[in-house]
Formats: C-alpha cells, structure tokens, sequence
C-alpha cells in the first residue's frame, strides 16, 4: 500500500468519527437542552412549556407540606408569583424554607409543577445564580434576605460539594 | 510572623521562577553551560520556598489563627485536626497554592534525578515548568493571596460539613497531582518543539510522569465518585456535572496520550500527534482547574464578583494555551517524519483509539462549556445534563471499548486483524454468555444493557486471553509458561490489568444504571419492605450525638429468607456552625450487590422517609478504577523505566534515569 493511500485512509476514518460526533452532539442538543425559567416566566409565557425545564425560586415560607407517604409538595416564588410544586423523594439536606431551589420535572396542565429531581446546587450561605437573577428579574432582589452569595461559596473544596 | 514568612517566601519564589524561566532558555540556546547551569537549583529553590509557604498556611490552619482570612472562613476550632488540614485546601487561595506546591515539586524532580537527560533539555523543561510556575505565583500574589489578614473573630465558620469526610480531605490532593502531573508531559512537549527534536529518548522519558499523573487522576476521580455514591444519599456515583466533567475531560485526553507516546516510544512515529496532544491534555488540566476554581461554573457572572481573578485567569490560559499551540504550529512541521506503519497493525489501532478518545473529549467540552457560551451570549440560561452525554459519548465509547482487546493482539506496523480476532475466540464466548445471562436474568432489561454486559465480558476476557498467549498458557508445558510469566514486561500485566479494570466498572456501570431496585417510603417502627428479595424491618430512630453534631440514628434490620443479612444504620446529622444538615448512608455489600439505605426528614405522625437501593454490580465501578490505577503502577515499575531510556547518544546509556516517583 503506498504512503499517500494510508494517509488517505487515517484522514477518512479520522474525518469519520469526527463527523459522527458532531452529528450526535447536534442531534442531542435538540432534545435534551433544559432551560431555566421563573415562576414569573412560566406565569408571563402563554403557551406552558411542555418538556422538560427546570423551575427556580425560593421555597416559599410555610408552604411545605409532607405526605401521603414520601410525598411533598411546597411552593417556589420568585415573590412575584409562585408554582405549586409536587416531589416524590427525599429532598435534599440543604432544602429549607425561604431558601433558593432549583427543581427540574414538568409542568402539568392544571399549573403544578411535578420535579423529577430537587436540587440544592449550594451551601447554606449561597444562592444558585438562577434564582438570583430571576429574583432581580422580578424586582425583588434585596427582599429575600441572603447574607451571601457569590463566586466561592458554592465551589468548596473542589466543588464536589456542590453536587444535586 | 509565621503567615509573614508564607507570604515573603511566595514573592521570592515568583522572583526564583522568573529567573528559572529565562536565563536557562537564553543559555540553552547560547551553548552557554553555566547558564544553562542555573536550572536546577533554581527548580529546587523554588519548589523549598513554596514548600515553606504551604507549611505556614497549614501551621494557620492547625494553630486555628483567625487572624489569617480564609482559616477564619474554613476553618473551626472545634474541628478534628484531619479537617482543620484539609481546609487548607477546601479553598480557593489554598488550593491555588496546594497547586504550586505539586507543580514545583514535579520541577524540583526532574531537577534532582533527571540526571541523565540532556542538559538543554533538562533546563529547557525546567524553563517551561517555571513558566507556569511563574503565571500561577503571579495569579496567587495578585489575585487570590492566602494570606490576607482580618481582625481576628472569636472563632472559624468551619469546613462544610459536606466536605468533612476522609475520602474527600484527600481527594483534591490526587486531582491535582494528576492535572499537575500533565504539566510535565507540557513542559517536555514544548521543550522538544524548542530543540526541535522528538525521539524514542524523549517519550520514554516522558512516559512515566504522563503514567504517574493518569495514575493519581484515575484514583482521584474513583475516589471522588466513591465520595458521591456514599454521602450524597441518592445511590448516584457520576452525575455528568460541569465539575466532574472537569476532572474526566483530562483523563480522557491524558489516557490518548498515554496510548500514543507508546507509538513514539516504540515506532518512533505519531510524534506531532503526540505533542499536540501534551499541550492539548495540560490545556484540559488548565481549563478544568479554572472551571472549578474561578466560579465560572456557577455562573458566568460570578466572573464579575472579582474581575480580576477572572481577567487574570484568562489571561494566563490565553498565554499558554495560545502561546503553546502557536508553537507548535510553527515548529510540528520540522520534526523528523514518522515511520510507517499499515492500518491494520498495533499503530494503527492506537491511532484508532486516540482518534475515539480525542472524539470523546471534544463531546465532554461541548457539553460543558455550552451552557456557559449560552449564557455568556444572553438571557437565556439552560443547562445540559445528562441525556446529551448519554446520547453522544455512550456511542461514541462502544466502538473503542470493541477495540481494546484487539488492540494489544495486533502486532507492530502490520498485522493480521482476523488472526488477532481468531485467537480472541475465547473473550467472544463469554461474551456471549455473558449476553445470554443477562438475558435470562433480566429479561425485562433494554437490549443495548445486555448486551454492554456482553461488551464487559468481552473487556476482562480479552484482557485474559490477550495474557494467556504471551504466556502460552496451556499450550506449552505449565513450566515453560511460569518462565514466561518470569520473563514478561511488566507492562504487558499492567495492560491486561488496566483493560480488564475497564471492563469491570462497565459492568458496574451498566447494572447499576438498568437494574438497581429503589424504594422510597414512609416508614413507621416496625414496618418491613421488601426490596429484591430482602427483607428490611424498620426498627426505628434514636438520636446518636457527635463532638460537633446532632444525629439522628436509624436501624433497619435486613433478612433474606429469614436469615440474618445485615443492620444498617443510616444517619442524619445537623451541624449547629454551618447551620446545615448531612445524610451518612449505611451501605451493606456483598462484592457483587449493594444495600443502600439513606435517611429522609420525619413526618408529622411519627413516620420517617426512608430511601433504600439494590444496587447490583455497584461496587465493580470502584474496583475497576482501582484496577486501572494499579495497572498504571504495575507499568511504572517496568523494566524499561527501572533500567533507563536509551540515551541519545551511546555514552549517556550506562546512567539510569530515575524518575523521583517512579518507585522503583
């Protein structure tokens, strides 16, 4: 086989695998990109999302109730407006009243919220920045009373700690 | 007066690293051997005085001196020393100088037993090290310095409890060893791109620091998933998170390096490939360490909280990344050609391995970086998960994992693909099997599962087989065999090693992600549910005090068939300082199957949430990485690094190149 053949055949297959993987990374962000929306958002936008998004906001005080069996259901306000949330599970320790949350699920049609998943992307001190921007979105930013929040706090250690 | 010392000890190692990254370069290429002299104790110097900076960071730490800004923000006195030392890198500022600490080290090394290297390259090398030795000083002095000093408070706000574990205190240290280590196959690149010259010397010489790093980063990433699995309280081991994906980009790319300077080493080809992919792996190492540490992940602006840490890290990053792949653009062209090989042969097959590694790479950094150039571009926030990951690396994986046993079967420039496959008739029967098992055990389970169970088999059977016929075994007497195992490279054990561990975390992988079985229920003393044919009676909860938490103690009571199995006690814990609460899950393995129980919150009428997994082939996910890090050590200890690289030039043979960690 001469040299230029064998080039050709490494730059082929070379081209190939490239080509495969672009094309599967293009097929796979068409399906499987979640976006992040407020209550205000889901509130102001006509047509309900129907796939998968992930809902942000603080976990309105008084709002969490337990049961029947793992279930709970408790409500995410950006103070503006608010989802009723429903969740099969555990929640996370970092979960607490008044205190920012990202869930990600869908959206029924009666306008509550079922979370696949409840995530605490943060430490006690520190506010996912979603949910920053959509309470500055909703202009209430200030009332929500967080001591801190920022670059580090979310990223200990080497930021394992800021898993779901 | 101590934390003083620290910080003086900084500014004179930046100071050492400047003249370290200039004067050897100019003497080097003068031919002037004094100049070129000043390399290697300058290496040492620098690596004694970061040394005694991290020291007097760890001395603020242990001592407690609030005085000191981040002991005051990560630390407490009430903390076990174990943490109190942990927090000297549960940080930003003394992470970046943990960081230092590893990179000089690594020059102080090669300064100390690269004795027989050339002596342009040895300070060529120690140049560049010092380079990015110089860029991080920099970045620690002006942007993020340790040792800030703030009126002392009575007391720390603590180390997250999270983070309070002995797995995880020791887990940043092995990433960074493993990213840091990648600087010397960098700083070896570009010194080779500086003299122009690639050889079989040269990847033999870079081989074992590469293998060293991959080794640390493999068991770091191992241990960090371990980590996960066991406090998160979800039964999850890999979450595809922008920060895991951080570590696991480098591997990637590292381990493609590892497979391709084996070509260099042996074939004496592939050498611009090889160097392309040095700077490529560190770039990784540099992009995942700022991913981390920047807080970019969180949010990109986060960036704007401290521009200047963000506008001096890409700086940094621009200069190396930009000035190393410049470079090589300009001098890749002038190395030496590389020797031919056929499609079909043991080159072939590594290029073929590189190509899917480098395609497995590119997949991770898009979906990581994605969101971030989303967001960067305007309101919209989105996040990629794991779907997107599923569907472009998984398929992406599956042709390379076909090709591992193959690989080593193939012989060097040209080989007989269907001979190779021929002898790996054995590793296709099990595989078989193995798809055929599954299938009768799990018939309900998706078909691509089975048959990833089948692609595992195929992995460790290989690896067997791939042993078996160098040794002959069973087709010569037992004693020719045995003399043959006598006589074997290591490194042909570590390959088979390293492969079969592969096979053993897709097995783990696979099983874990189809057929774990999940009960999440309310539990009332008393109440017993059955989770795949185990029996698990809810006894209750009591709570169970700790020096510096309230816990919450649960006992269940696992049976099968009757017989006692185990009693596991899941734990919930609140940590008064931190203001914050952690889960201690309760794991109860038996080798091939793990019982997970984790605890929730209580309800109102008595009742607790109690989360519990069958997870079966769970703990093969850590075995198999511990395997693939022995076999990267197995392959340090390798004749050819114990006995030494063939020198460049005859005379140089007879000096052994001891690599300072090599361990032989």
């Amino acid at each position: 086989m001469k040299p230029k053949r064998k080039r050709l055949i490494f730059v082929t297959v070379g081209v190939a695998i490239l080509g495969v993987a672009v094309g599967l990374m293009l097929y796979a962000f068409q399906g499987n990109i979640t976006f992040f929306m407020s209550p205000s958002d889901i509130a102001a936008d006509k047509a309900k999302p129907t796939g998968t998004i992930r809902l942000g906001g603080l976990v309105e005080k008084g709002s969490i109730e337990r049961g029947p069996g793992a279930l709970v259901t408790f409500k995410v306000t950006d103070l503006s407006h608010d989802i009723r949330v429903v969740y099969k599970g555990i929640l996370p320790d970092l979960f607490r009243e008044g205190q920012g949350v990202v869930t990600e699920g869908k959206l029924a049609p009666d306008g509550v919220f079922h979370a696949s998943t409840v995530l605490a992307k943060h430490d006690a001190k520190y506010m996912p920045p979603e949910v920053e921007a959509a309470l500055k979105k909703s202009g209430h930013w200030g009332d929500a009373d967080q001591k801190k929040y920022g670059a580090e706090a979310g990223v200990a250690m080497d930021g394992q700690g800021a898993k779901p | 007066m101590i934390d003083e010392i620290g910080h003086f000890a900084l500014v004179l190692a930046l100071l050492v690293a400047l003249v370290q990254a200039s004067v050897p370069l100019y003497g080097a290429a003068r031919d002037n051997a004094p100049l070129t002299a000043v390399a290697r104790p300058a290496a040492i110097a620098q690596f004694a005085l970061v040394a005694l900076a991290f020291l007097s960071l760890v001395h603020a730490f242990v001592v407690s001196d609030f005085s000191v800004s981040i002991v005051a923000e990560n630390s407490h006195s009430d903390m076990p020393l174990l943490y109190k030392i942990a927090g000297v890198w549960g940080n930003h500022e003394g992470s970046m100088v943990l960081w230092v600490l590893i990179l000089t080290f690594f020059g102080a090394g090669v300064a100390l037993f690269g004795g027989n290297l050339p002596p342009t390259l040895q300070a060529r090398v120690l140049a560049v090290q010092a380079m990015i030795g110089a860029g991080f000083l920099a970045y620690i002095l002006y942007a993020s310095d340790p040792f800030i000093r703030i009126v002392a408070p009575p007391d720390g706000n603590g180390l997250n409890p999270l983070l309070q574990d002995p797995g995880l205190a020791s887990h940043p240290p092995c990433l960074y060893l493993g990213y840091v280590g990648f600087s010397m196959a960098f700083s070896f690149a570009i010194a080779a791109l500086i003299e122009g010259k690639v050889d079989a010397a040269w990847a033999r010489w870079v081989r074992p620091w590469t293998l060293l790093a991959w080794c640390a980063l493999t068991i770091g990433i191992t241990m960090g998933s371990w980590w996960a699995y066991y406090t998160l309280g979800w039964g999850g081991f890999w979450f595809w998170d922008p920060v895991e994906n951080a570590s696991f980009m480098p591997w990637l790319a590292g381990t493609a390096l590892l497979h391709s300077a084996l070509v260099v080493e042996k074939r004496d080809a592939l050498k611009s490939w090889t160097i392309l992919l040095a700077i490529v792996t560190f770039s990784l190492s540099l992009i995942g360490t700022f991913l981390v540490r920047s807080g970019v992940l969180t949010s990109v602006h986060a960036f704007a909280v401290d521009p200047r840490r963000g506008v001096f890290i890409l700086g940094l990053l621009t200069i190396a990344i930009g000035g190393s792949l410049a470079l090589y653009a300009a001098r890749a062209p002038r190395l030496a050609p590389s020797g031919l090989f056929a499609p079909v042969s043991r080159e072939g097959a590594l290029v073929f391995n590189n190509l899917l590694l480098a395609a497995c790479a590119a997949t991770v950094i898009t979906g990581t970086l994605y969101p971030l150039f989303v967001d960067a571009l305007g309101e919209t926030k989105i996040s990629v998960g794991p779907p997107f990951f599923n569907l472009t690396f998984t398929p992406l994986m599956v042709p390379l994992l076909i090709a591992v046993p193959i690989g080593p079967m193939l012989t060097w420039k040209r080989a007989d693909l269907l001979g190779a496959v021929q002898r790996l008739w054995a590793a296709g029967v099990a595989a078989l099997l193995a798809v055929l098992a599954g299938w009768y055990i799990h018939s309900r389970g998706p078909v691509f599962a089975v048959l990833a169970l089948g692609l595992a088999a195929w992995l460790v059977v290989g690896a067997a087989v791939e042993l078996a016929e160098r040794l002959k075994l069973f087709r010569a007497p037992l004693s020719e065999s045995w003399h043959r195992a006598l006589h074997l490279p290591r490194s042909n054990f570590a390959t088979a090693l390293a492969h079969a561990g592969l096979g053993i975390t897709l097995a783990g992988v696979v099983s874990t992600a189809i057929w774990r079985v999940e009960r999440i229920q309310t539990l009332h003393p008393g109440d017993v549910v059955d989770l795949a044919g185990y029996a698990v009676r809810f006894e209750g909860v009591v709570p169970h005090p700790g020096p510096n938490f309230e816990g919450q103690r649960a006992t269940l009571v696992v049976t099968r068939d009757g017989l006692p199995v185990a009693v596991m006690q899941p734990e919930k814990k609140h940590f008064p300082v931190a203001n914050q609460d952690t889960a201690e899950t309760s794991i109860h393995t038996t080798g091939f199957a793990d019982l997970y129980a984790a605890l929730g919150d209580p309800d109102p009428r008595g009742g607790w949430v109690v989360r519990l997994y069958y997870s079966p082939l769970a703990p093969f996910i850590w075995f198999g990485g511990a395997m693939m890090f022995a076999g990267g050590l197995v392959s340090l200890t390798d004749r050819r690094f114990r006995i030494g690289a063939p020198a460049r030039q005859r005379a140089r043979a007879a000096v052994e190149p001891r690599p300072a960690t090599a361990g032989d």
